[in-house]
């Protein structure tokens, strides 16, 4: 189905602040096979020149899959068709244990290709106190029936 | 902050070793939950066939993991990554009974300023290119 192209430009606000731990950060390093010392052990981490562990570099897909700009009423997109396209990440400083980050999504491009529909977001990744952790280029493709 | 590696020793050309990842159901199982992924065409056969994919595929995001993995085991600094995209061009599918395989390789493509290099990254699953343009940033000691 055609997606709503009156969304092309629109900025969502803020997500609800997201607590890194370190917990979560194992947990995704466990359930991608990186037994790197950096994401689990704080003294590897310090070693390293880190304040705390920090994430894998797709972590933040955790927080800024779309975020609240995919779900958004009106847009017309279904999930069940849906798969991922591209992804980028443009880094500012890794994300690490302690942080809290919050997400503001633009959606920045719409349209059609043959059947599918593509839609490009870009997701800011901030901490609370404003600092820019990574900027999440988003494409994904409805593929059409 | 360190990477192991140094900008002086690579070269345009300089090969990183390719290296095989296997893939099993347990594993998207995992990722799901660590992710909140919860797709079911990532770990429900019937799910994946019901929208015309050939079985179970992995989540895109855990094949570019794979990638991102590979480029921070070469430059021992999991945070010397400054930028990294991919495009997934094809899926992985991961069949119930011996899962798959990922061959991940890359070669440094460019060296910028400021100790960075474009590593350009290869990935194929039973021969099929399931990642493209799939390029990293990363900087070096």
């Amino acid at each position: 189905m055609a997606l709503n192209r009156d969304f092309v430009g629109r900025a969502f606000p803020p997500s609800e602040p997201y607590e890194v731990s370190r917990v979560k950060i194992r947990e995704f390093a466990d359930a991608i096979g990186d037994h790197n010392p950096i994401y689990r052990d704080q003294e590897a981490a310090k070693a390293a020149g880190y304040p705390d562990v920090i994430a894998p570099p797709t972590f933040p897909i955790v927080v800024s899959f779309g975020g609240n700009a995919l779900a958004a009423p009106g847009l017309g997109l279904n999930f069940a068709m849906v798969v991922h396209g591209e992804q980028r990440f443009e880094y500012s400083r890794p994300l690490r244990a302690g942080d809290v980050v919050t997400c503001t999504t633009t959606i920045t491009e719409i349209k059609s290709i043959g059947s599918n529909e593509k839609l490009t977001a870009v997701t800011d990744v901030r901490t609370v106190e404003g600092e820019m952790i990574c900027k999440s280029y988003n494409t994904i493709v409805e593929r059409g029936a | 902050m360190t990477a192991t590696v140094k900008y002086a020793d690579v070269e345009v050309g300089t090969e990183i070793p390719a290296r095989t990842y296997p893939v099993d159901r347990a594993d998207l199982v995992m990722y799901a939950g660590a992710s909140g992924d919860f797709n079911p065409i990532h770990w429900r056969e019937s799910a994946a066939k019901a929208v015309g994919l050939p079985n179970v595929i992995a989540h895109g995001m855990y094949t570019m993991a794979q990638g991102g993995r590979f480029v921070t085991d070469w430059t021992g600094d999991p945070g010397s990554v400054v930028d990294y995209g991919v495009r997934f061009s094809s899926p992985v599918v991961v069949p119930d009974e011996g899962g798959a395989t990922l061959e991940i390789g890359g070669k440094v493509e460019e060296k910028l300023d400021d100790n960075k290099v474009v590593v350009a990254l290869t990935a194929r699953s039973e021969g099929q290119k399931v990642l493209t343009r799939a390029k990293a940033v990363v900087k070096l000691a």
